[in-house]
């Protein structure tokens, strides 16, 4: 049985199934696709109010031309979903009160209008009001063929414009400023970007509701975000992620039918961005977390082998061997952090282990002997050009001797000219 | 005007107060849109302390809203500061994330009963006198006073560090408050007062009641203490306007109110942009 449904769903074999299914997924698509422009615009909660303003404008379509067309429904939407957005950016550039508070006036005092106009059409009896309410709380079983068309001819419509405008709307995404002073016309990209964005909002509350329009919005363009570096990426992923919730919000609502479909495209939304948050590499939680473990890994076994070098230098025996006990005397390591060092040291050959003591192998002198010269030859960078004191030059050489790249390094030695003694005049030892 | 009527006008103020006090410090520090965040995230809160206790309103559903609001505060910091997203998007993934695992709750768990979609969003406080409690005075005044007196004692008793940790947050710390404590604090009242509100203006007006009276009451503030009075004013006023008018157009006596406070901010900039000075 439980085949049997699965099978009907996968293979959309009833017309209507088909038309709720595919109209949800490009619905979702599409506005995840819209989203990352306003995420990377940082403007993300903007939606929501759009979502929320879009309300009374269906209700006073419907009072004016008293039949539910969806188009003049849709145009009155457009209408107050641009003049919420229109007055927030007014009221926030007039400085009348601040971005964060001119959004949720906009938001509650368009929404509470579009309420008090639905309670009024409620009351009034109308019969052909019935329905209306399913722009606040959406019902995706409800879109019809004509719904579907909508849906189709606004994601057409937002392609083309982001096709034709697309290195404009691209720079206002990344850099408002930097857009203005390059001669586009933010004025008309800003207004294309508002409109693509009242369009799909307008579509999408009768699949969502209002109030979780934004989710669509925001919620596959922030995962997006986490895979990739480049806005085409991005807006293909963002439109692939949306359209893998709306396809399993209209499964769970198929499948279990008191189900609603909106909250579960927003749910399977969010676990997606939730595994991007942790999976994804570079940006991903354990994909920061393993560069910030090697990084300090790194940064201790150096200062270990930077230490078996020191006290050779003071011995005169550059690869002696030297007590564990020894070590902790010189620098103050915790116990168990220079016994693991130890231990992978002498695993990568860099450190000799006979008995009780270790001794710097030939490859682990080498390293020592880099570490050494790259600290000594910033100490002395520091001093000749930042004319710092020589006692004030230790503690951020010691911080940059981890970092500096064969490139630097050879600037160093270019700008000091092979320098051989560094301010606390120590031999700086020669590169190998 | 009946008994009834006074009943639904003075629920309507304790809740606007409950909600214009916090709600100055949201304007102050910038952050109406966690109230936004918060109002609809303590669904969830609210459906499962209704699930556990068997009835709706009550201690136990303060609590799981409370709960929910740190929660989501918590959350919002964890994405905005460690995953290094902006802070809008943080605000928006998060609370939808909540509010839907609500809707999904309400719609899985409540079928027969009285929690339904639309009282959520924008509850029936017409309803508030048909639900009597102690001294046959309904048990919504009993909860919005007492919370508007818990509200106010924490702000009396806080002032110092509610202020200070507002205007001037690295100095709160060099004098040794905790900016985190404050921020939560002030989040858990949020929380508080959101609750309250829930049942009779629904979650959306709480947005419109934090930001609303607040908002303009900072039109003509220069001291933390005058914007507090003049924002509970401005609330009351309009909460007693918007509900003379709902009723005379048989509409949603909470979306009045909302549209009142929007207009109450309008009109108020317009004032202070024609006269030039405060009130």
């Amino acid at each position: 049985m439980i085949l049997g449904v699965l099978s009907d769903f996968f293979l959309l074999r009833e017309p209507n199934l088909k038309l709720v299914v595919t109209g949800t997924i490009l619905l979702c698509a599409i506005a995840g696709f819209v989203g990352c422009f306003t995420f990377l615009r940082k403007r993300s909660l903007s939606g929501d109010v759009v979502a929320h303003s879009v309300l009374p404008g269906i209700c006073l379509a419907f009072i004016l031309s008293g039949e539910k067309n969806s188009f003049v429904l849709m145009l009155g939407a457009l209408i107050t979903g641009l003049l919420s957005l229109g007055m927030m950016e007014w009221i926030s550039r007039r400085r009348i009160a601040r971005p964060d508070t001119a959004l949720s006036l906009m938001l509650s005092g368009f929404f509470g209008l579009g309420i008090v106009l639905l309670t009024y059409i409620q009351h009034e009896g109308n019969a052909a009001q019935a329905g209306l309410d399913r722009f606040i709380f959406g019902k995706a079983a409800s879109i019809s063929s004509e719904d579907v068309s909508l849906i189709q001819i606004t994601a057409l419509g937002i392609l083309v414009l982001v096709f034709v405008f697309k290195r404009g709307l691209y720079a206002i995404s990344f850099d408002e400023e930097f857009a203005r002073s390059s001669g586009f016309p933010i004025v008309i990209l800003r207004t294309i970007l508002s409109v693509c964005t009242v369009w799909v909002v307008t579509i999408g509350i009768q699949a969502v509701g209002a109030v979780l329009m934004a989710a669509l919005l925001i919620t596959p363009a922030l995962a997006a975000r986490f895979w990739t570096q480049s806005l085409n990426a991005m807006l293909a992923l963002a439109a692939i992620f949306g359209a893998i919730a709306g396809y399993a919000g209209s499964f769970v609502s198929f499948s279990a039918p008191q189900m609603p479909t909106g909250p579960w495209i927003v749910v399977t939304a969010t676990c997606i961005a939730g595994i991007s948050m942790v999976l994804a590499p570079r940006r991903g939680i354990l994909a920061r977390w393993y560069i910030h473990r090697r990084n300090r890994l790194k940064i201790r076994n150096e200062n270990i082998l930077k230490l078996f070098y020191q006290i050779g230098e003071k011995s005169g025996q550059m690869q002696g061997r030297i007590l564990k006990e020894d070590l902790l005397n010189y620098r103050a390591f915790k116990t168990e952090q220079l016994e693991s060092g130890l231990k992978t040291l002498v695993q990568h050959d860099k450190l000799n282990h006979e008995l009780e003591s270790y001794s710097l192998s030939n490859r682990g002198l080498a390293e020592a002997q880099r570490i050494v010269r790259l600290h000594r030859l910033w100490e002395l960078y520091l001093q000749k050009y930042l004319h710092l004191a020589p006692d004030h030059v230790h503690d951020d050489a010691e911080a940059i001797e981890h970092v500096i790249t064969p490139e630097i390094e050879a600037q160093l030695e270019l700008l000091l000219g092979n320098p051989s003694i560094d301010p606390h005049n120590t031999i700086i030892p020669p590169r190998r | 005007m009946s008994l009834n009527d006074a009943y639904i006008l003075i629920t309507a103020c304790l809740v606007t107060v409950a909600c214009a006090i916090p709600g100055c410090f949201l304007v102050l520090r910038k952050m109406t849109m966690f109230g936004d965040a918060i109002s609809h995230a303590v669904l969830p809160g609210i459906v499962a302390a209704y699930m556990l206790s068997g009835n709706i309103g009550g201690w136990p559903m303060i609590f799981g809203a409370t709960i929910i609001g740190l929660a989501l505060t918590w959350i919002i910091e964890f994405i905005h500061k460690r995953m290094r997203v902006s802070a809008d998007a943080s605000i928006g993934i998060s609370y939808t994330f909540l509010f839907a695992l609500g809707l999904i709750l309400v719609s899985a768990f409540t079928r027969q009963t009285d929690l339904d979609q639309d009282c959520v969003l924008y509850g029936e406080i017409a309803l508030v006198p048909f639900d009597l409690g102690w001294l046959e005075i309904p048990r919504q005044i009993w909860i919005a006073g007492i919370l508007d007196m818990l509200l106010i004692a924490i702000i009396v008793i806080g002032y110092r560090g509610f202020w200070i940790s507002t205007f001037d947050p690295s100095y709160a710390t060099v004098a040794g408050l905790s900016a985190v404590f404050w921020h939560y604090l002030l989040m858990a009242m949020v929380s508080l007062s959101t609750v309250t509100a829930f049942e009779s203006v629904g979650a959306i007006m709480v947005v419109s009641l934090l930001s609303g009276p607040a908002a303009t009451a900072a039109l003509f503030s220069k001291s933390l203490t005058r914007m507090i009075y003049l924002a509970v004013i401005f609330g009351v006023v309009a909460c007693i306007i918007a509900y003379a008018f709902a009723v005379y157009i048989d509409a949603s006596i909470a979306g009045c109110i909302a549209v009142t406070n929007a207009l109450t901010f309008a009109l108020a900039a317009l004032f202070k942009r024609v006269f030039g000075t405060t009130v």
